[in-house]
C-alpha cells in the first residue's frame, strides 16, 4: 500500500505543496496586511521579497569572500530582513504616502510602478541573470529516512524543507503573538477593521503604517529566502511569479485576516502541487506546465463565490 | 541621399510602432480614462489579439494549427471578436468588486493568456512563436497572394514577380504606416463621439460618482462591462497591427508585461487620461523616447568602446535596457505625484463653453 501509492504521494507531491504553501502563506501575511491596514493591494510586494533574498545573497556572499565561513541562508535573512525594511519604509515614504488621501486607486498605480523600478534596479545591479543560491544537493535527511524505513513509511525529506517548515511554523507563532498580545499588533488589527474609529481612539495610525512595512517586508524576506533555499536558485522574476499565488492566498483566507493569509497559501501551495498527481490514470491530471494557473481559478472562483474569503475578511 | 533615406525609414517605424502604441492607450484610455476601471493585463489582450490573426492568416504550416490563410482583414476582425470576448468573461466577473480586484484578476489572466500560448504547442508552436505573419501592403509582393485574386486580376505572376522586382525593398513601409496612422485617426473619431454622446457622459457620471449614477437609475455594471470589452476590442485590434509589425510573434519575449502593459499605462498618465488626444499624445511621444534612449545608449556604449578599447562593455550592454526602465517608472511617479492630470487634461463635454474643468482623480 505505501510503495503503491503513498511513498510516491507523500515524497514528491504533498511534502513539496506544504513547502511550497509555507513560502505563500509568508508571503501573503505581508499581502493581506498591507491591504487591510492600507487599503491597497501591493504589487510591488514581490519585488520587496525577491531585493531581500539577494541582499541575503550578497551579504552571505560577502562574508565568504571575506572570511570564508559560509553562513546558513537563514543567518543571511537577518541582515536581509533590516534592508528590506528600509526598503519598505522608504518606499512608502517618497511613494506611497503622497497618495494616502488620494483616491486607493492612485497608490495601486504607484505600487505597480514601483514593481517595475525595484525589479529594473535589482537588475542593473545583479544583472538579469539566474544565480545560485545554495550549492550542492541536498540530500533527504538520512535519520528520519532510516526511522521511517523501519516502520516501512520511508520519507525522503531533505533538511532544507524541515528548515522551511519549521521556520514558518516559528514565525506564524510570533505573528500571532504579535497581534493577540502586543499593543502595536492590536493597534494593527483595529485599524484594519476602521481607521476611522482606531484614530478617534487615539492610535496612531502612521506608527501603526510603519509596524505594518516591518512585518510585511520581514516575513516577505523570510519567504524569499525560503523560495531561495527549497529552488537553490535566484532570478529577478521569482517575485512577480510569486505574485499571483500571493494575492489568491491573501483573497481565500480574506483580505486582512493574516491567519486567513496563512491558510490560504498553504491551500494554494498545496492544490498548485496535488493537481500534477496523477489522480485519473497514469497522466498527471493537471499538466505541472498549468500550475500558476491553478491559484488563479482559485482566486476566481473565490471572487465569484465569496469574496470576502472564507475568514470573511473585508470586501470593497 | 543613402543616409536620408535611412532617417526617412527610421521615422517611419517610430510613426508605425508607434501608432500601434497609441492605439493600445486608447483602449487603456476607454477603459480607465472613461470607466476608471483599472487593466494591467493589456499584454493579455494584445497577445490573444495577435495570436487570433497569426493564426488566421498566415500560411498553412506544419508548426501550428492552420495557417488558415483567411483575407488579413478577416483576421484583423477575429482578433477583436476574441480579445472583446475575453474581456466579456473577466468583465463579468470582476467588475462588480472594486478596481483592486480587477487590477489582480487582469494581471492574472495576462499570466494565464501566456501559459496557454507556451503550452499548448500543437496550436501555438509554444515558445519558439509563430513567423511569416502577413503584412498589410508587403503581404502583396508575397506569392499566395499575388497569384490569388484580386491581383490575379489585373496581372498574372511573372508580371507581378517583375513589377515587386522593380520597387524598392521598403516600398511597403510608407504604405503601412500610413494605414496605422488611418487606423490610429479612425479609432480616435469613433471615440471621441463615443465620449461626447451620452453614452461617454454617464461613463463619466458613473466614474466620478458610482452612487449617484446608480440612484440616478443608470446600469452601472453594464456600462462597466461595455466600456471594458469597448477597450480591449481596440488592444486586440493592436495586436493584430503588432504582428503584422513584428512578423514573429513568441509568448515571453513580444508579450513583456513590462514592455507592454507598464509601458501602456506610463503614455496614457503622461499623456493625459481621460483624453483622446492625450493618449495618442503619450503613445507616440513615449514610443519615441524609448525607441530614441536605445540609439542613445548604444551611442554611448560604441563611444566608450572607441576611446577605452579595453573596456568591457559587455554588462553594460545587458544591463542598460533594464536602466531604461528604471527611468521610464521614475517619470510615471514624477508625473503621477505632480501632475497627475497628465500633458493634456480631461475636458468634460457636458461643461458650458469650452473650459477644461479640472477632471479629479478617478477609481474607487
Amino acid at each position: 500500500m505505501w510503495m503503491d501509492f503513498g511513498f510516491e504521494f507523500v515524497n514528491f507531491y504533498l511534502v513539496p505543496g506544504l513547502v511550497l504553501g509555507c513560502i505563500y502563506a509568508l508571503g501573503a501575511v505581508g499581502i493581506t496586511l498591507t491591504f487591510g491596514i492600507l487599503r491597497f493591494a501591493n504589487f510591488a510586494h514581490g519585488e520587496l521579497m525577491m531585493t531581500g533574498t539577494y541582499l541575503a545573497w550578497t551579504f552571505g556572499a560577502v562574508v565568504l569572500a571575506t572570511t570564508g565561513v559560509v553562513l546558513h541562508p537563514l543567518i543571511t535573512a537577518i541582515p536581509a530582513m533590516a534592508g528590506a525594511v528600509v526598503l519598505a519604509l522608504l518606499i512608502d515614504r517618497y511613494f506611497y504616502k503622497p497618495f494616502r488621501d488620494a483616491p486607493t486607486i492612485m497608490v495601486v498605480i504607484a505600487s505597480f510602478g514601483m514593481m517595475l523600478i525595484v525589479r529594473s534596479a535589482v537588475q542593473v545591479i545583479w544583472g538579469p541573470n539566474q544565480i545560485a543560491f545554495v550549492r550542492g544537493i541536498d540530500k533527504p535527511n538520512a535519520a528520519v529516512r532510516e526511522f521511517t524505513q523501519s516502520i516501512d513509511m520511508m520519507l525522503l525529506i531533505p533538511n532544507k524543507h524541515f528548515w522551511i517548515i519549521g521556520g514558518t511554523i516559528v514565525i506564524v507563532l510570533l505573528l500571532h503573538y504579535l497581534l493577540e498580545h502586543t499593543r502595536i499588533g492590536k493597534a494593527m488589527r483595529a485599524v484594519s477593521d476602521s481607521p476611522d474609529l482606531a484614530r478617534v481612539t487615539g492610535i496612531n495610525v502612521e506608527v501603526v503604517v510603519r509596524a505594518t512595512w516591518i512585518v510585511g517586508g520581514m516575513s516577505a524576506v523570510m519567504a524569499g529566502v525560503f523560495l531561495a533555499m527549497d529552488t537553490q536558485t535566484l532570478e529577478t522574476t521569482m517575485g512577480f511569479r510569486m505574485l499571483l499565488p500571493m494575492f489568491a492566498a491573501a483573497i481565500l483566507g480574506g483580505i486582512g485576516r493574516p491567519f486567513g493569509a496563512v491558510f490560504g497559501g498553504l491551500v494554494i501551495g498545496l492544490a498548485e502541487e496535488l493537481v500534477a498527481y496523477p489522480w485519473i490514470g497514469t497522466e498527471p491530471l493537471i499538466s505541472p506546465g498549468y500550475k500558476t494557473g491553478v491559484a488563479f481559478a482559485i482566486m476566481v472562483v473565490m471572487l465569484i463565490v465569496r469574496p470576502s474569503g472564507i475568514f470573511k475578511g473585508r470586501t470593497f | 541621399m543613402e543616409s536620408l533615406l535611412g532617417y526617412m525609414l527610421y521615422v517611419m517605424s517610430l510613426l508605425t510602432a508607434g501608432g500601434i502604441y497609441a492605439l493600445l492607450a486608447l483602449g487603456l484610455n476607454a477603459q480607465w480614462g472613461f470607466a476608471g476601471l483599472f487593466n494591467v493585463g493589456i499584454a493579455g489582450f494584445v497577445a490573444i489579439g495577435a495570436y487570433t490573426y497569426a493564426l488566421l492568416t498566415t500560411a498553412v504550416s506544419p508548426l501550428h494549427l492552420g495557417g488558415f490563410e483567411l483575407p488579413l482583414i478577416a483576421g484583423m476582425i477575429a482578433a477583436m471578436i476574441t480579445s472583446g470576448l475575453v474581456a466579456a468573461i473577466i468583465g463579468v466577473i470582476c467588475i462588480r468588486l472594486r478596481s483592486d480586484y480587477l487590477a489582480i484578476a487582469t494581471i492574472g489572466i495576462a499570466e494565464i493568456i501566456k501559459l496557454v500560448l507556451k503550452n499548448e504547442t500543437e496550436i501555438t508552436n509554444g515558445p519558439r512563436g509563430i513567423n511569416k505573419i502577413p503584412r498589410v501592403w508587403e503581404h502583396f509582393s508575397e506569392e499566395r497572394f499575388y497569384s490569388s485574386w484580386p491581383l490575379s486580376w489585373i496581372s498574372d505572376v511573372p508580371g507581378w514577380e517583375a513589377f515587386f522586382a522593380a520597387l524598392p525593398r521598403w516600398w511597403w513601409q510608407p504604405f503601412f504606416a500610413l494605414t496605422i496612422l488611418l487606423c490610429v485617426y479612425v479609432v480616435y473619431l469613433l471615440l471621441e463621439r463615443a465620449r461626447k454622446s451620452p453614452w461617454g457622459r454617464m461613463m463619466t457620471a458613473i466614474r466620478e460618482n458610482e452612487h449617484a449614477a446608480r440612484a440616478a437609475g443608470k446600469d452601472v455594471t453594464g456600462r462597466r462591462i461595455e466600456a471594458f470589452i469597448l477597450g480591449a476590442v481596440i488592444m486586440g485590434f493592436a495586436g493584430a497591427l503588432l504582428s503584422m509589425h513584428l512578423r514573429l510573434i513568441d509568448p515571453t519575449n513580444t508579450f513583456d508585461p513590462a514592455k507592454m502593459t507598464f509601458l501602456v499605462w506610463v503614455m496614457l498618465i503622461v499623456g493625459g487620461s481621460g483624453n483622446n488626444k492625450g493618449a495618442i499624445l503619450g503613445g507616440f511621444l513615449i514610443w519615441t523616447l524609448w525607441s530614441a534612449s536605445e540609439l542613445l545608449i548604444n551611442g554611448t556604449i560604441n563611444l566608450i568602446t572607441t576611446y577605452i578599447e579595453t573596456a568591457d562593455v559587455g554588462i553594460l550592454r545587458t544591463r542598460a535596457g533594464f536602466l531604461r526602465m528604471l527611468l521610464i517608472g521614475l517619470v510615471l511617479q514624477v508625473i503621477l505625484q505632480r501632475n497627475p492630470q497628465g500633458i493634456l487634461p480631461e475636458s468634460r463635454p457636458a461643461a458650458t463653453g469650452n473650459t477644461s474643468h479640472k477632471a479629479g482623480v478617478k477609481g474607487d
